[in-house]
């Protein structure tokens, strides 16, 4: 590279990690977050307040559990309600994570080693958060199972023919994978964890879930394949599984639903919704901990960049949504498009249109880019943004389709409510936890950044 | 067998390059029964100690392949032999439809053969080991770099290996016991 290129890029660029760390302070400063810093009142608020809202969960469960999804506000011709907007919000959130860590790996963007493991935390959480939603959504969650190919005395098998199928088996496997992946990555850092505590119990504990590493070079060869290897399945995994919750969609044939944007625009999305969560736990996170050194405004910059990108992939789905309305001369999909705009639902798709579209172009200002408040508001917005998209995909499209005969409305109850939020609760409660009892930040990883890593043949 | 109550020598570096020359120095004099301890991968350290082949790559592509299989005469069975539905005249072995399961399939198996193979590979889980009786070994997961000779190399000899290990100016020196 010429030189004065390089002169303006690394001036662009703040350090991924700030000058003067060593492999001791790097694993002095992180590990003290689990090992010695006492728990904050800050944190027993913060964790109280997650717990109690997953108790809400709990108890909107056991009611829904007694009662059926009749307390939901789910009727015909609207089936597919929040519980359906809410999967698929959640899941979209988790594709960030997996992003972070995978595809950011293959690309050689060591940036990422510093908000890789909280990412793919947030994934796990996310996709358990989602779960949830499908599972309770069959109204008989109890046999649920029979989604699964098992030998049953019925000697019927699924219908392998149905993207309802498909996202089985691919968020099955997203949830394993991503599980795999975080655990893989968490091994040398518990082995670190294990070998720093003074405390025997922790000691024994962090020395199981570690499996008596010990960082053997054969070892440490066979690691980095297999984690490399993992991030190269993780990569289309990933790309599938959104592609595969907009098939739920586009193979139907509701207008609104059935156009082939949809999968690339789904992947686009979640990417989208993913690094504005990223951001709104990093931005707190750093300030709290004091990880200003590590997730420095680098991090933040780029997943601005990234954010305003798929920003635009998405702007881009809408546009073509409209136009295919009008283009295709098909006067139910013109009249989804007009629906969206004049519709009893028109205030959410307008504030749809501002929230995902509108408000997030402030991102083209470096200043805001790199400024910790603006970006948390503007995630906070995106994040409202594309749990609004899903709702205008599921409920708008449902409740107008072909005969005005089968028109409907669809009103919330407060157990809907209770649910979305409850789930807020517990993937809030579980990164809690998380962060006192896990390194949030890839240790190991951070180590392989600093120069004395640096090694020469 | 009688059991050597050394398992072996260990010294201790400052810095990764220094395990990097360490390890280049010992292979090259000859011993073969040697591991290096880092906190993190270090590039090349492990083709220094002599470890060429890493099987994992194999492992995995075997999972992907038998994951694949699976998947897809799963759907074969079920769908066209087991319980044939007709679902909108599509026919019983509609492939284009089990593509999606299939490739799922390919990447659970391949990932859960990544995960496994390498542990199964590595040893591990192995709660105890020898070289967790240093005392000082507690910083391999820190900050410091490891290289220990086994007593089970043939040119092994607890006066000479010590010596050739002093040479390479370690931070400190420790007998394993085993």
């Amino acid at each position: 590279m010429p030189e004065q290129y390089k002169t303006t890029t690394d001036l662009d660029r703040a350090p991924v990690i700030e000058p003067g760390h060593t492999f001791g302070t790097v694993t002095e400063k992180i590990s003290a977050i689990v090992l010695t810093r006492p728990a904050s009142n800050g944190w027993f608020v913060g964790f109280g307040i997650a717990f109690m809202l997953t108790m809400m969960l709990l108890y909107a469960l056991g009611y829904l559990f007694l009662k059926g999804i009749g307390i939901w506000g789910v009727t015909i011709p609207i089936g597919w309600g929040f519980a359906i907007v809410n999967f698929v919000w959640w899941i979209g959130i988790g594709h960030a994570g997996t992003l972070i860590s995978a595809i950011l790996l293959l690309l050689r963007q060591s940036w990422r080693n510093s908000i890789n493991r909280f990412a793919e935390a947030m994934t796990l959480f996310a996709v358990a958060s989602a779960g949830i939603f499908p599972a309770v959504h069959v109204g008989r969650p109890w046999v649920a199972y029979w989604l699964f190919p098992y030998p049953s005395t019925m000697g019927v098998w699924p219908q392998f023919r149905s993207p309802l199928m498909w996202d089985v088996f691919a968020v099955s496997t997203y949830a394993t994978i991503s599980a795999m992946f975080w655990f893989i990555g968490l091994i040398p850092d518990l082995a670190t964890l294990r070998d720093r505590t003074d405390n025997r119990a922790l000691k024994m504990v962090y020395g199981m879930l570690s499996m008596g590493w010990r960082g053997s070079a054969r070892h440490w060869h066979r690691y980095e394949t297999a984690y490399l290897l993992l991030a190269g399945l993780a990569t289309p995994l990933v790309l599938s599984v959104h592609t595969v919750v907009s098939f739920d969609f586009a193979v139907g044939i509701v207008p609104g639903w059935h156009t082939t944007i949809f999968p690339p625009y789904f992947v686009a999305g979640a990417i989208y919704s993913g690094f504005a969560m990223v951001l709104m736990l990093a931005i707190p996170i750093r300030k709290i901990y004091g990880l200003e050194d590590f997730i420095t405004e680098r991090h933040l910059q780029n997943s601005a960049k990234v954010m305003l990108a798929t920003g635009l992939i998405v702007a881009y789905g809408y546009g073509i949504e409209a136009f295919m309305g009008w283009y295709s001369g098909d006067r139910y999909d013109a009249f989804t498009l007009w629906n969206r705009l004049h519709g009893p639902y028109a205030v959410p798709y307008y504030m749809l249109l501002i929230c995902n579209i509108f408000i997030p172009q402030v991102l083209w200002i470096r200043k805001l880019r790199t400024s910790p408040i603006a970006l948390f508001f503007v995630s906070g917005v995106i994040l409202v943004g594309m749990w609004l998209e899903r709702f205008i995909i599921v409920v708008v499209s449902l409740h107008r389709d072909f005969l005005t005969s089968s028109w409907g409305m669809y009103y919330p109850t407060r157990w809907d409510w209770m649910t979305y939020i409850g789930t807020i609760g517990m993937f809030l409660a579980a990164m809690f936890l998380f962060l006192r009892l896990l390194p949030a930040i890839s240790i190991f990883e951070m180590r392989t950044l600093l120069p004395e890593a640096e090694v020469k043949e | 067998m009688k059991r050597d109550p050394v398992y072996g020598i260990m010294a201790e570096f400052d810095t990764p390059q220094a395990l990097v020359d360490a390890a280049h120095a010992t292979h090259q004099a000859g011993y073969q029964k040697i591991d290096a301890y880092s906190p993190f991968p270090v590039e090349g350290l492990a083709e220094e100690i002599g470890f060429h082949r890493d099987e994992v790559p194999l492992v995995v592509l075997i999972g992907g392949i038998v994951g694949g299989l699976t998947g897809y005469l799963m759907q074969y069975w079920m769908s066209a032999v087991a319980y044939p539905l007709n679902i909108g005249g599509k026919p019983p072995h509609s492939w284009p439809a089990f593509i999606v399961i299939t490739f799922e399939m390919t990447i659970l198996f391949a990932g859960i053969s990544a995960v496994f193979g390498m542990l199964a590979l590595n040893g591990l889980p192995m709660p105890y080991h020898p070289v967790f009786n240093v005392p000082r070994f507690v910083l391999a997961s820190k900050d410091r770099f490891f290289l220990i000779v086994f007593s089970t190399d043939k040119k092994y000899d607890p006066a000479a290996t010590r010596r050739f290990l002093e040479a390479l100016s370690p931070r400190s020196i420790s007998e394993v016991p085993s």
